[in-house]
């Protein structure tokens, strides 16, 4: 009896100083691997400290001299010392302008990732859980919005819920909806891609066995394991939400006056383009820093925690 | 294979079907109609307005007529200036699709030779620039880059035209060369094809860099095969199909580039069209234009299904 214990302990010890590896989870390793990609450190610092700066503006009076919307009489100007990133036709402050449209901008990029991994999630484990039958409805439903153009929707959303009094729908919320709300079918096919392969495995057979629900199963074995890669798609989604919304604005179709966005800013600065050029520049040279940063950053998450890399 | 052709085929009228059925009734929603104007008429003559073009009728109604018609293949007509929808689409639809199309055909050929490129070099400096566009490229929003274009290029060089599209207007003249003015036609179609391109290039570099390390590339070097039948026929034509699975994706990019395209060349295209559409409440016009697109978009990410089939032999579709 003695012996037989000994025998079934002693390759687990074993095993353990085989591989000499102290426990750390798939998320340490992540993490890990995350830190010594400098590309994607240093731009999650420079985001940080851009969105610190954009985010505090309002309420610090160094950073933020000027409210966004106060005209002046110093209109078209150029950087100088008093306005830093210079002045629009009207005179307004283009720093404090830009830093609201990187607000915006942020905002738009993140709002409507809740929006995506909200419904992504929820068709993709709805098909992935569901009968045959529910599978082929949501997938051939998700399919048939992966094909709705994206910026024809979002326009047409747009123009229905802006401006309405409805609560805790703000402007700026009812462009992350309406981008959300189309952009979710990626999310939602990954994940039920995920959930199908995991089903197979054998941890979630072992959960099975040992009389585990069948929500229990979902929620704290198989979801948990899909993560990975919507993190990633998620991350890549910012920039694109970003994109989109600097479009919108581009055309007028964004987050509507008096507040001012990225591509409201372009759209302005392009029509005196010819006596200014700074007022392109700067909110340009804004959009495109924060879509880099944010590839950046989706590039460094997918090579830590995408398996295959390793 | 002709089978799955057909079911594909088959498979895009209920797509046309729900999109359709979404925008109709998601457009009622929109504060207004096609005839709200800021002046007050009298109720009569409203009336007289509403009832002409059947907006008197309840949304369900009016909803299953247009269905009706529709499967007759009648789209309607606009209410701005009474035209039928479909020639608005015509018309409109053939200077945005010259534009997609040499854009498409600028981005997948710089694409692919740049990420080809990239990928031989790999870490050598060429491989850099070329992963430097691809990143720039793809983070810079094409009106950043219209703008930027427009400003040296045009303004201040003097070399392009700013304002509309230099391609043929009707079909008739497309083989005509006095038809095409290059002037006006470069600046849209780089704006338009530098972010598929960059990301076509991405995807092309890694896919090569991954073939590249596989075994049968290096059987085929050691059998002493030239480097070019190397690449071109053992390395790139295996490359391809994560290349074209992006073609998809790009189809939608270019969509939704156009808008922002025609809008700042003034170009009256069909983006620009649903933009006026929308504003407007041109009931009509917006059904037409969300329908064509959506047709577009289908029949592509179609087209590059086959396509993957006659790339890899190994892909059988039944």
């Amino acid at each position: 009896m003695a012996t037989g214990q000994s025998v079934i302990t002693q390759p687990l010890v074993l095993g353990d100083d085989m591989w000499g590896r102290d426990h750390r989870g798939l998320w340490t390793d992540a993490w890990r691997r995350l830190v010594r990609n400098r590309l994607a450190v240093a731009a999650l610092f420079f985001l940080i400290v851009v969105a610190s700066i954009a985010f505090l503006a309002p309420y610090v009076h160094v950073i933020e001299r000027y409210s966004p919307s106060a005209t002046s009489r110093e209109n078209q100007l150029g950087p100088v010392a008093d306005h830093w990133f210079g002045t629009d036709q009207l005179g307004r402050d283009m720093w404090s302008r830009t830093l609201e449209g990187i607000r915006v901008s942020i905002q738009v990029g993140l709002g409507t990732q809740i929006v995506v991994l909200t419904l992504g999630l929820f068709f993709g484990v709805l098909a992935a859980s569901g009968g045959r039958l529910t599978d082929n409805v949501v997938m051939r439903f998700t399919d048939i919005m992966f094909s709705f153009p994206d910026l024809l929707f979002v326009i047409l959303l747009r123009q229905i819920l802006i401006g309405r009094d409805i609560p805790l729908l703000t402007n700026t919320a009812v462009i992350c909806l309406a981008i959300g709300l189309i952009g979710w079918t990626t999310i939602a096919r990954l994940v039920r891609g995920q959930m199908l392969s995991l089903a197979q495995r054998d941890f979630v057979l072992a959960a099975r066995a040992l009389g585990s629900p069948r929500w229990r199963i979902i929620v704290q074995h198989m979801l948990p394991n899909t993560l990975g890669p919507v993190i990633v798609a998620i991350t890549f989604g910012i920039p694109t939400a970003i994109f989109l919304e600097a479009s919108l604005s581009f055309l007028g179709l964004g987050v509507p006056p008096p507040v001012a966005t990225l591509g409201s800013l372009v759209s302005e600065g392009y029509r005196v383009i010819q006596r200014n050029v700074w007022g392109v520049v700067f909110p340009a040279t804004a959009i495109a820093t924060l879509m880099l940063c944010f590839t950046f950053i989706g590039d460094g998450l997918r090579d830590a925690l995408d398996p295959r890399t390793r | 294979m002709l089978g799955y052709i057909l079911r594909r085929v088959l498979w895009i009228i209920p797509v046309l079907w729900v999109i359709a059925t979404i925008t109709f009734f998601l457009m009622h929603f929109v504060p207004g109609g096609p005839f709200t104007r800021e002046k007050e008429r009298p109720p009569a003559l409203e009336r007289a307005i509403q009832a002409e073009y059947g907006l008197d009728k309840p949304v369900y109604e009016q909803y299953a007529r247009y269905l009706g018609k529709l499967v007759r293949g009648d789209l309607g007509i606009s209410f701005r200036d009474r035209q039928p929808v479909i020639e608005t689409i015509r018309t409109q639809g053939f200077i945005s699709g010259q534009i997609a199309f040499l854009s498409l055909l600028i981005a997948v050929t710089v694409g692919m030779t740049l990420g080809t490129l990239s990928a031989l070099k790999h870490n050598g400096p060429l491989d850099y620039l070329g992963v430097l566009f691809a990143t720039i490229g793809a983070s810079v929003p094409h009106f950043v880059l219209a703008a930027f274009l427009s400003t040296v290029l045009s303004v201040q060089l003097g070399w392009f035209d700013l304002l509309g599209w230099g391609g043929p207007k009707a079909a008739s003249d497309l083989l005509n060369p006095s038809a095409y003015d290059y002037r006006k036609m470069v600046l849209p179609v780089i704006a338009l094809s530098t972010l598929p391109a960059a990301y076509i290039a991405r995807v092309t570099r890694a896919s090569m860099l991954e073939v590249l390390n596989q075994d049968y590339i290096r059987t085929a070097r050691a059998k002493g095969l030239r480097e070019y039948r190397v690449v071109l026929r053992h390395t790139l034509k295996n490359a391809m199909i994560p290349v074209l699975t992006v073609i998809g994706p790009i189809a939608a990019i270019l969509v939704s580039g156009s808008f922002i395209i025609e809008e700042m060349f003034n170009i009256s295209g069909i983006g620009k069209e649903y933009v006026v559409a929308v504003r407007g409440r041109d009931y009509g016009l917006i059904m037409g234009t969300t329908l064509f697109f959506t047709l577009i978009v289908s029949v592509s990410s179609l087209v590059v299904d086959l396509l993957y089939a006659v790339v890899d032999p190994r892909i059988r579709y039944s």
